[in-house]
């Protein structure tokens, strides 16, 4: 990570943790700020021998000229991001917003559901539904207490709120389909479901609001190298035939995709990246006994 | 005295060959195969051309270089004049030189190919692109500006192509990649052994010092639209030459596996990404001990020769036409074939096997044979009922093609054909006034050489509708030899000058 002259491009301007794993980085792009809709994404390479990854737009501030990003750190690259992305610090690489934007339609009640890092590209898509007038139920859903954020924000664009942990330490216990079915029973005219999370919790998403046939749009992230329809890795199974997310979603109706196939596919780096990580982890202890190791030598002198 | 007229009797009648490394060792890394002519080989190649008045390898150039000029200055030793007459019409000799398929071109129309084996032109070409990049030289014409502002979309050799023939004639010209660095296919998809990727930097070192700005990370149609280039930003023409990209799979069953990816994906990791090189890069490749590359062409090709030096140990080429048919560069599979390239000609796949953890154990392929020809004029592979066999692999390789990338038709109002790629009229003009395209967004996958011609085309196209004088047809006739600039300049240059009617540029640019 390089200390960013004045001017660099893709500057982090901001910083927030929300937990052990999961923060937040604001970084400076006027034009994409202007350019990016509800449901995007960007590809980022955080340094020269980095990889490319995708990640969706967690919100945009067309004055300030930045967008926002929500990751967790559960492989390499995110960790490494983790421990190297500091305000001042600017990316190698940031392009997009890439995607077919969502389509914020006229339904009059929807349904928005967040499971953990989802919750930040959910929020977007709250706040283009409230804006167009409709009148907003949200669900978000954590492991514990601890890991739950952007409560009070997403909270001010929805007209009800229910929070759920797996734990029952805040909110209803339980996951996100607990909430989602708690808000079926009590608005039974619910037009549209818009869910983002992991895959397994979209998949139960989108067996929670089948059985009315409630149009549910899940956003897919799967294993992309380009983002721009060239390298096919981010094929995804649906019921009438394969598609790119990277150009033809990432938004798709959840009643149709087959998650199975993607939640297998997602795997398929899984050794390599476990690898990678343990090497990671392995550096960064050394480096840590580097540091202190040189820390004692400078007491020494 | 006059040199003696060469005749099919006294010249060189064996084609030079060239050094190659040695197969078994050169499919352990990823240098550069083919080592390229020496000077004395280059030399004696030259005299294999008969300089015969028809110049039958002119027309068969899709940039029309005048090869029996270039090769007449190589055996004059005259090298860097030789690089001028081949800068006069392609921007990137030591790239075509390398990737062009010369049989089916140049070489395949020589008139000593009659009854010999042809000239080796690429080679030769080759030769003094390799020698202008080691000796710095540079074909920078003066420029007179003019008051025109060109946006090019992609960086692959169709822009870039555009993108000098639009700075020559003094247009203020940038040029927009999706990916972190320029140079498009040449970079992401054909592998260092067959391009080294540091030629393609030299050669876009050049575009750099005709002033051509490349601004990379820049999602053309996300980011901004084509209409937003024309209407806000200030951009009098644009070019649109994003290829095709979009790869095809084929339906059959077990192809969402793990381990069943396009040669693009594979490709991009392996070259752009470095995935080679796992201890400094972090773009992870799949573990393959076993590779079924499917597909007979250029790409294949590379992703057969990449899976061997990525360490496979049994790679196989499936390909459901015969050789004869196969669309690949003759070079290519002759060192495919060296390096151990286990070949299945008249094989299709049928299905790919799982292995139950939903990895791939192998595949099931049905022989063919060749029935009536098709509309291709190629003779129609036919299945042999009950001649299905498997065999293991652990990774699939798709090189079958590519169709049209969404992205601009998605967000712009520019037409399309029925297949999705770019609708144009005969001068690369898109139904959108002042945005041209070509390359692959037009005719669907083809070469190199094909989409820089495109991209020439479409700046002729460009400079007629700016009002810009077209210099290669105006002055072709004007055109100062190399040999006879005074003091280094071109006395014709200065018909690169714009004629000034500045048709469309009634605003100065300014950008937002």
């Amino acid at each position: 990570m390089h200390q960013a002259p004045a001017g660099n491009p893709y500057e982090i301007v901001a910083r927030e943790d929300f937990s052990d794993v999961t923060y937040l980085l604001e970084v400076r792009h006027p034009r994409m700020a202007r350019a990016a809709k509800p449901g995007q994404f960007v590809i980022v390479m955080s340094h020269p021998e980095g990889e490319r990854i995708p990640l969706t737009i967690a919100d945009f501030d067309r004055d300030k000229g930045t967008i926002t990003l929500v990751i967790q750190a559960v492989g390499k690259t995110t960790r490494e991001m983790q421990r190297d992305c500091k305000v001042g610090t600017h990316l190698h690489a940031l392009v997009g917003p890439m995607g077919i934007p969502s389509q914020i339609g006229h339904a009059k009640k929807v349904l928005c559901v967040g499971g953990g890092l989802g919750v930040a590209p959910v929020y977007p898509q709250a706040r283009g539904f409230k804006e167009a007038g409709a009148y907003v139920i949200g669900v978000v859903g954590f492991r514990n207490k601890d890991l739950v954020f952007w409560q009070d924000k997403f909270g001010a664009v929805c007209d009800e709120l229910i929070v759920c942990t797996d734990d029952g330490s805040a909110g209803v216990k339980g996951n996100v389909t607990e909430g989602m079915k708690r808000a079926l029973e009590k608005h039974p005219d619910i037009e549209e479901c818009v869910a983002i999370g992991p895959p397994i919790m979209m998949k139960f998403a989108a067996e929670t609001t089948r059985p009315q046939g409630i149009k549910t749009m899940v956003s897919l992230n799967p294993v992309m190298v380009d983002g721009t329809g060239m390298c096919g890795g981010c094929r995804v199974k649906l019921s009438n035939g394969i598609k790119f997310a990277c150009v033809d979603g990432p938004d798709f109706d959840g009643h149709e995709v087959d998650f199975d196939d993607l939640m297998s596919r997602l795997g398929r780096y899984r050794e390599v990246e476990r690898q990678a990580v343990a090497r990671f982890e392995e550096s960064c202890h050394m480096r840590e006994e580097f540091l202190t190791a040189s820390a004692q030598e400078v007491r020494r002198d | 005295m006059a040199p003696k007229k060469r005749t099919i009797r006294t010249i060189p009648q064996e084609r030079t060959p060239v050094e190659e490394l040695d197969p078994r060792e050169r499919a352990k890394n990823f240098l550069e195969v083919n080592c390229g002519y020496k000077l004395e080989e280059a030399l004696r190649e030259s005299e294999r051309c008969l300089m015969c008045p028809d110049e039958p390898c002119v027309r068969g150039c899709p940039v029309s270089i005048d090869i029996p000029a270039f090769i007449r200055k190589i055996g004059e030793k005259n090298f860097h004049g030789a690089y001028d007459v081949i800068t006069n019409t392609n921007l990137l000799p030591a790239v075509c030189g390398r990737v062009c398929p010369q049989e089916n071109q140049c070489e395949g129309v020589c008139t000593v190919g009659d009854s010999l084996e042809p000239v080796a032109i690429g080679r030769l070409e080759r030769f003094i692109g390799d020698m202008a990049i080691r000796e710095g030289w540079r074909n920078v014409p003066y420029i007179e500006p003019s008051s025109f502002r060109v946006g090019i979309v992609g960086s692959g050799p169709a822009g870039m192509a555009c993108a000098a023939d639009m700075a020559k004639a003094g247009c203020d010209v940038t040029v927009f990649e999706a990916f972190h660095e320029a140079g498009g296919v040449l970079k992401y998809g054909i592998p260092d052994f067959r391009l080294p990727n540091t030629v393609v930097d030299a050669e876009l070192e050049k575009l750099i010092e005709l002033g051509i700005k490349f601004e990379c990370n820049t999602l053309v149609g996300r980011l901004f639209t084509i209409e937003q280039m024309i209407e806000e930003m200030g951009f009098h023409a644009v070019f649109i030459g994003t290829g095709a990209g979009y790869p095809s799979f084929m339906g059959i069953p077990g192809e969402s596996l793990n381990g069943v990816l396009s040669a693009n994906e594979l490709l991009t990791r392996c070259n752009l990404m470095h995935g080679r090189e796992p201890d400094k890069y972090d773009t992870p490749l799949p573990p393959s001990r076993s590779v079924a590359v499917i597909g007979a062409g250029n790409t294949a090709m590379d992703a057969l020769r990449i899976s061997l030096r990525l360490g496979a140990a049994n790679v196989h080429c499936i390909y459901r036409r015969s050789k004869a048919e196969a669309p690949a560069r003759a070079e290519e599979i002759h060192h495919a074939e060296e390096e151990g390239i286990q070949f299945h000609w008249l094989t299709n796949p049928v299905g790919i096997l799982d292995d139950g953890k939903n990895n791939v154990r192998g595949m099931r392929c049905i022989r063919m044979e060749l029935g009536e020809p098709d509309e291709s004029g190629r003779r129609r592979p036919v299945a042999v009922p009950g001649s299905e066999f498997e065999f293991e692999a652990d990774l699939i390789v798709y090189a079958i093609g590519t169709n049209a990338n969404p992205i601009i038709g998605q967000t712009s109002g520019l037409k399309l054909n029925k297949w999705g790629y770019i609708d144009t009229d005969e001068n690369l003009a898109t139904s959108i006034a002042g945005v041209f395209a070509g390359g692959d967004i037009v005719t669907g996958a083809a070469t190199v050489i094909q989409a820089m011609g495109a991209g020439r085309k479409a700046a002729r196209s460009m400079k007629a509708w700016l009002g810009l004088r077209d210099t290669a047809e105006a002055c072709a006739a004007t055109q100062a030899p190399a040999d006879e600039r005074l003091f280094g300049l071109d006395p014709a240059e200065h018909d690169f000058a714009l004629v000034r009617i500045p048709r469309g540029a009634a605003t100065p640019a300014t950008t937002p």
